[in-house]
């Protein structure tokens, strides 16, 4: 892998995406190979926002490759409470890690804060940015239950503010993929995204409603319509409803359909759904630690395995 | 320039004439080059005389000072069809057309709230140059409207 810095999925080609999954995938098969692969290897975690999955799965994955981690804990005990810089923080634990691992509520975070470090530093979410090593998860998911070629995907829910869908939408370019992206209009992808895909000739549709191409779907990809986003909770109910899926709703969709979730989900997946052969999201949620420890791997030097 | 525009202002020692500026854009053209007016510098405007070219332009004077390349550049995202004049012993000893860049470097503001460059860190905003607008470099905010609305 190229890159020292893991900021944006617009950076990552085909080729270096495979490198991770291919990786992942290894890692997946014997991960007992990989234990002692980077010991005494320190990964400095500032997450300025909540995270669950991203954090914990990033802990758990350089501590399985024989490193550990370096945490700087809540915002509210931090010196980012006495007024620090977000500059001058990650300057400071540049120092005592050897890759560090960056979540912040405001966009271009981090890249603003790779350009004060020699450290790699890769992206756990920038506000309604970029989300690049949930959507290597995506991937490799999507990878395992239909392939990366030949895909129809739908992407749904809050595509505006939706950072992983951003990501997703970006990363897809590299592989022969349609993208549907099915929202309220008042949710749809925004200027920047669609100027992208544009610009990379990438095949989209978009749609309001998920029954006008739900039968067409390999994947199903759904996100969170988050209600604080509307100014009106009115406006909210109007569309909340039509975004949400259940057990009934799949019987529409064909046999193989895969459904994922970066989770955390609140209703928009009903749990009868949980049960049924498309449901992966939990098995998504897992895969965040082989394919984290494979970019570890790759970011820490691990060049052959 | 037409004898009527001539009339309107009269010919400079020295510095630099901006010529079709886009009609009232010439206020932007001031911004862009930091004259606010206290500093001393002696600035004459024409604002939306007739043209051939862009319907109504602007005219902007600035005496004793000659524009760096650097402003040149970004007047060219306000006025893509500016041509600079820089005058010595009122004669034009040089004339030149703007560019566009592919970066401008802290000059615009990003708009979006939620950029990291909004927030008191030590980093200077940086728009990348579309064909038609500009684009954060940190939050990839794209902005095709008013961009002069976006300098600082």
């Amino acid at each position: 892998m190229r890159h020292d810095h893991i900021i944006n999925a617009k950076q990552l080609s085909r080729a270096d995406i495979e490198e991770v999954l291919d990786r992942a995938a290894e890692i997946a098969d014997d991960p007992a190979a990989f234990r002692q692969r980077h010991p005494g290897a320190l990964l400095g975690l500032l997450f300025f926002e909540p995270s669950t999955r991203t954090k914990m799965s990033f802990s758990a994955s350089i501590k399985r490759l024989g490193g550990d981690i370096v945490d700087m804990g809540p915002v509210e005990y931090s010196s980012v409470k006495k007024g620090e810089s977000l500059a001058d923080t990650i300057r400071v634990v540049e120092g005592y890690a050897d890759a560090l691992v960056l979540r912040h509520p405001m966009e271009g975070s981090a890249k603003m804060a790779s350009e004060f470090v020699d450290v790699p530093l890769i992206n756990g979410g920038d506000g309604a940015g970029q989300h690049p090593t949930q959507t290597l998860l995506d991937l490799y998911t999507i990878r395992e239950n239909a392939g990366l070629d030949d895909l129809s995907i739908g992407i749904m829910g809050d595509l505006k503010y939706g950072r992983t869908v951003h990501s997703m939408a970006h990363a897809l370019t590299n592989f022969d993929a349609n993208q549907h992206f099915i929202s309220p209009e008042s949710l749809r992808l925004p200027r920047n995204v669609r100027y992208d895909l544009h610009e990379e000739g990438a095949t989209i549709r978009e749609h309001t409603e998920l029954s006008t191409v739900l039968d067409s779907l390999d994947v199903l990809y759904v996100t969170r319509i988050q209600e604080e986003r509307f100014p009106e909770e009115s406006e909210y109910r109007k569309v909340a409803g039509e975004y949400r899926i259940d057990a009934a709703t799949l019987e529409d969709a064909r046999d193989d359909l895969t459904v994922l979730h970066p989770l955390p989900r609140v209703d928009e997946i009903d749990h009868d759904v949980d049960a049924t052969s498309h449901a992966e999201y939990f098995q998504q949620a897992h895969n965040g630690v082989p394919v984290r420890m494979a970019l570890l791997d790759l970011v820490l030097g691990g060049d052959s395995a | 320039m037409s004898d009527d525009q001539e009339l309107r202002v009269s010919k400079i020692r020295s510095g630099t004439v901006i010529d079709h500026v886009n009609g009232g854009a010439s206020m932007h053209v001031l911004s862009i080059l930091g004259i606010k007016g206290g500093d001393g510098d002696t600035v004459s405007i024409v604002m939306n005389v007739p043209s051939d070219r862009l319907g109504k332009k602007d005219i902007v004077k600035v005496e004793d000072r000659e524009l760096s390349q650097a402003e040149v550049d970004v007047l060219s995202l306000i006025a893509p069809a500016a041509t600079i004049n820089i005058i010595r012993d009122f004669e034009v000893i040089e004339k030149r057309r703007v560019a566009r860049p592919e970066e401008v470097v802290g000059v615009l503001s990003c708009p979006n709230p939620q950029c990291i460059t909004t927030e008191d860190e030590p980093v200077e905003t940086r728009f990348e140059v579309l064909e038609d607008g500009v684009r954060c470099c940190y939050c990839d905010t794209i902005v095709r409207e008013d961009v002069a609305e976006l300098i600082d």
